[in-house]
């Protein structure tokens, strides 16, 4: 048999539900597999006792003859940024640390309630903000991928969801939960060989989610194929009165509904993607990956989005602007880090606090939101940005016209080198190109692994669909996964 | 109206008034939170999550302060906007947990209206104004800083914070304190009526920020101050007075008036510069990303229109039109929420008894509520429980009157005993003797004697001598012991002298 570590989501949750093993061996192998791994620095806490108990209330529930949930006996990966009851959530960042919610964020509540199990708390970029996971304050996590040089380059393993996409990769957990406000789970899951999806905005609660940038932010799975992902998004989506912009829309079985047969499906090919500069390597997969596509039946359609080459400025004014705001409450009042200098006042402690507590990018990005939210340049750049957000839109919604799901890449390069690029924010945002603008337009998207480059790295292609049509991402996803046949893993190095 | 003027050295100026009213939506829970809004309660025992501003809370909006915002909008007749939006104002205090207050810069949800004023409410044939209202948009209230708990240290309490409350900005078209004042009341009286906010000015239940300026007369605007949470009519009225009068003296003294915030000192009776124009906070206003926009149905509008009662100036008029009431006890009996639903409690309790209309009596209990029914609770004082004060006692006394079983002097005695013992109205006339008779027959017999041993009297009366009826009903009277009709003698009497 395989090894339980091998095993994906659908595997691991049949398995257990037939009796081929019970859910504590899965727990098990997993937290012993998340223990060697200290290396890659993927989770900040671990919880073994959580994955054990949520596993044995499986078996004992199946032992009783009880209903059995989606993800039943399935241990996760929690990303640092969902808020666990009892459990330190501190956002990568030394502002909380120490911080134990009294509360549970809806998402990971109803992963438990689905039977899933915690092995523990996941590495990101501080906030959320980074593409490369190197913004942790915890140290930045390790892709387990190494080019085929023979050399030892640390590589990054995206971000922000780095730690959730190195230890899916790194078969420490079978799936982890991710959140994408600009491309923060399908880059990452682009650089390390998995797929991951980011539905809908509004499809997952955002209650008890750790706040980057309100209108953007969005929950999504992190797996090794397209399956377990639309397991895990059933289990996570859903209307949230807690939340104002949680969609109040039914959510279909999107497993049960998977279909990788493409007849009578239209794939956009959008020519703005196709930017200067472009990697050819990555240029030339994505004409592949649109043969494959046609292969399982799609016709192949070019469709213009023209107003893409101004999504990533837009997204680097509207992000930081709600950043800035909506982390004004890590004050040192009520929780979390304080930085009281002696005979400070209220304002000192504030800027001390605030000075000790945030990241460099966290800082840079409250800046910059600050900048473009004050009086005299708020029209000049945040209102100016909402007006491209709704082109942007727009581009899209005349795009559903003439194809049903859109095919691009997911970044204009493989995994980058950990130090290489932090000097350097401006290309460092320029990460995002390709996934900002339909996290502009919430709409669905998903990263797939299609192939290696020359060096050995996993490459991913993304699939953009129309508003709350997360069936045909997948649809389209899982066509792609089986014609690429992925079945690349990195090498073990970190044990 | 509009006569007031600050006597300068450069001669007579006037003052021009706007008023930022913040009234606290009458809800059981916060705008954005389940926790609940009592005043007085243990500090830090009604906070959320969301109003500690935890790590991933996010607000959702509380459909009843909608409501109450968008029927206050409907009592002053102005415009009800069915797209309306929340923004943040961001700003950095101790008392705010999230680091903005949530409010509705851009897109209010009340445009313009209007409030009609008198300057004396009670006296109708005082002048009326017209105050134009800006807008009136929903905010969250802050919480409270306890400065006196540590030497060293201030303590937080965020019971308040997350509080609703109604913004209501009034044009800038009060021209004397007389006005502001005048302009405060009406607006109470109108947010009671409709029952969004309960008007507590003790309490901090409306409190406002009073924008003064000055100029001579005819001149353009000048440059206006803002006093910041002024919370009583009084010191409203105190504000404008002495900033207009700083302003003034420091524009003749050659200074110039600074757009400025400043604080009242009510001990000393002074305005105090808070903060100027210039390192006023930039607030950042932005539309708030947790919330969608507020866009309102036809059928809430309905619901909202159908749930308002009658409001006070409607009321007024049909008191003076369906009623036959006089202009002043109108206009008093409608001023406030108390005085007319007692009154009109009364009216029908004792309209049911006497089996009359309500507008046969209206008049008669108007005078009983306003004027005999106060001067004896007045006269009590302190001995007066007035949990007895029902308006089935006031009726009851009413009616005996009204059946000339008793006399207007003996109700205010049963009323009186009434408020002090709570005992029954009839079983008191009964008891105490507070009856009159109205046998006819029994007055006859008296009136009879009286002109009897009086035939001179009655010489002179015939004679043309008509004070002396007088005469004849004191002696009757007082053969009858007080307690007759006076108005059944009074008939006799002039059926017998002819």
């Amino acid at each position: 048999m395989t090894e339980f570590t091998d095993m994906g989501v659908a595997a691991i949750r049949d398995g257990v539900r037939d009796g081929d093993f019970k859910a504590v061996e899965v727990a098990e192998a997993f937290n012993a597999r998340v223990e060697k791994a200290g290396a890659l620095n993927a989770f900040l806490v671990t919880t073994p006792e959580r994955a054990i108990n949520a596993a044995e209330t499986v078996d004992k529930a199946r032992a009783d003859g009880g209903q059995l949930g989606s993800m039943a006996g399935v241990p996760i990966g929690m990303k640092d940024l969902f808020c666990t009851d009892g459990v330190e959530t501190t956002a990568a960042s030394d502002i909380l640390k120490g911080f134990h919610p009294p509360y549970e964020s809806t998402v990971s509540g109803k992963l438990w309630e689905a039977g899933a199990g915690m092995l523990g708390k996941l590495n990101l970029d501080q906030f959320a903000m980074g593409s490369s996971n190197e913004t942790s304050a915890f140290g930045n996590v390790v892709s387990p991928w190494r080019r085929n040089d023979g050399g030892d380059a640390k590589l990054s393993p995206g971000g922000s969801s780095g730690g959730s996409s190195a230890a899916v990769a790194a078969r420490l957990c079978p799936a982890a939960t991710g959140t994408d406000t600009g491309g923060s789970i399908r880059q990452p899951a682009a650089f390390t060989g998995i797929t991951g999806v980011k539905p809908t905005y509004g499809r997952c609660s955002r209650y008890g989610v750790v706040a980057f940038a309100s209108s953007l932010d969005q929950a999504g799975p992190m797996a090794r194929d397209v399956r377990d992902c639309a397991i895990m998004l059933g289990a996570m989506a859903g209307f949230d009165p807690r939340d104002s912009t949680s969609l109040n829309a039914p959510v279909p079985d999107w497993d049960a509904a998977l279909s990788g047969d493409l007849k009578g499906l239209r794939v956009g090919i959008p020519r703005e993607y196709r930017v200067d500069g472009m990697d050819g390597e990555i240029d030339g997969l994505w004409q592949e990956g649109a043969q494959r596509l046609k292969d399982a039946g799609a016709t192949i359609v070019d469709v213009s989005l023209p107003h893409t080459k101004y999504a990533l400025p837009a997204y680097y004014i509207v992000a930081p602007a709600e950043a800035s705001s909506n982390l004004a409450r890590y004050d040192g009042v009520r929780y979390g880090l304080r930085d009281l200098p002696e005979g400070a006042d209220l304002q000192e402690m504030y800027a001390a606090t605030r000075a000790a507590g945030f990241g460099a990018e966290v800082k840079r990005r409250i800046m910059i939101g600050t900048y473009v939210l004050s009086a005299g340049f708020y029209d000049a750049y945040y209102t100016q940005a909402s007006k491209v957000r709704t082109l942007i839109s727009r581009d899209f919604q005349t795009a559903w016209a003439d194809c049903d799901v859109i095919l691009a890449p997911t970044a204009p390069s493989a995994a980058f080198g950990l130090g290489e690029m932090v000097g350097d924010p401006l290309t460092m945002y320029l990460n995002d190109v390709f996934s900002v603008p339909a996290s502009l337009a919430g709409l669905p998207a998903s990263s797939v692994p299609a192939g290696l480059n020359k060096q050995g790295l996993p490459l991913g292609l993304q699939l953009i669909g129309k508003p709350l049509d997360e069936q045909t991402v997948l649809n389209a996803s899982l066509a792609l996964e089986q014609r690429s046949a992925f079945d690349a893993k990195p090498q073990e190095w970190w044990t | 109206m509009s006569d007031y003027r600050i006597q300068g050295e450069t001669g007579e100026w006037e003052v021009v008034i706007g008023l930022e009213v913040h009234a606290q939506i009458s809800s059981i829970s916060k705008l954005f939170s389940g926790a609940a809004t009592d005043f007085g309660s243990e500090p830090n025992s009604q906070v959320s999550l969301v109003d500690a501003a935890m790590p991933g809370m996010l607000p959702v909006l509380n459909e009843e302060c909608v409501k109450q915002a968008v029927r206050t909008g409907m009592a002053m007749g102005a415009q009800i906007n069915r797209y309306s939006r929340f923004d943040r104002k961001n700003y950095f205090y101790a008392d705010l947990p999230q680091g903005y207050q949530i409010s509705q810069l851009y897109h209010p949800i009340v445009g313009e209206g209007e409030v009609v004023v008198t300057l004396d409410e009670k006296d109708p044939d005082s002048e009326q104004k017209t105050i134009g209202v800006e807008r009136i948009h929903i905010e969250q209230d802050a919480g409270k800083l306890l400065h006196d708990q540590h030497p060293t240290m201030s303590y937080v309490d965020l019971n308040r914070c997350g509080v609703a409350l109604m913004e209501i900005v009034s044009k800038p078209d009060m021209r004397s304190p007389q006005e502001a004042g005048a302009y405060v009341r009406k607006l109470r009286s109108l947010l009671r009526y409709v029952g969004s906010c309960d008007g507590n000015m003790e309490q901090g239940s409306m409190r406002a920020d009073v924008n003064v300026s000055v100029r001579k007369p005819g001149d353009e605007f000048g440059t206006r101050t803002e006093t910041k949470n002024v919370n009583s009519i009084r010191f409203i009225q105190q504000v404008v007075e002495v900033e207009a009068r700083r302003q003034v003296d420091l524009i003749e003294d050659g200074g110039t008036v600074v757009q400025e915030t400043r604080l009242f000192d009510a001990a000393r009776g002074e305005t105090r510069s808070m903060r100027s124009k210039e390192d006023a906070h930039d607030y950042r206003y932005f539309p708030d990303p947790d919330l969608l926009p507020l866009e309102l149905t036809e059928e809430f509008l309905s619901e909202c229109k159908a749930s308002l009662p009658e409001l006070p100036d409607a009321k007024r008029a049909r008191y003076e039109s369906e009623l036959g009431l006089s202009a002043y006890n109108a206009a008093v009996l409608t001023a406030d929420v108390e005085s007319y639903r007692s009154f009109e409690e009364l009216l029908s309790v004792t309209a049911d008894k006497l089996g009359k209309s309500e507008k046969d009596i209206a008049t008669s209990t108007a005078n009983w509520a306003l004027s005999i029914a106060p001067g004896v609770r007045n006269s009590l004082g302190e001995d007066a429980d007035l949990s007895h004060d029902t308006a089935e006692a006031s009726a009851a006394i009413l009616q005996m009157q009204a059946a000339g079983d008793i006399s207007g002097g003996q109700a205010k005695e049963i009323y009186e005993i009434v408020l002090k013992t709570g005992r029954e109205p009839a079983e008191i006339a009964a008891t105490e003797g507070l009856q009159q008779t109205s046998d006819t027959s029994a007055i006859e017999a008296e009136i009879d004697k009286v002109l009897a041993d009086n035939p001179d009297k009655v010489e002179q009366y015939k004679g043309g001598k008509d004070r002396l009826f007088g005469f004849f009903v004191g002696q009757t009277m007082k053969a009858m012991k007080g307690q007759a009709n006076p108005q059944i003698i009074n008939d006799l009497l002039k059926q017998k002298l002819g």
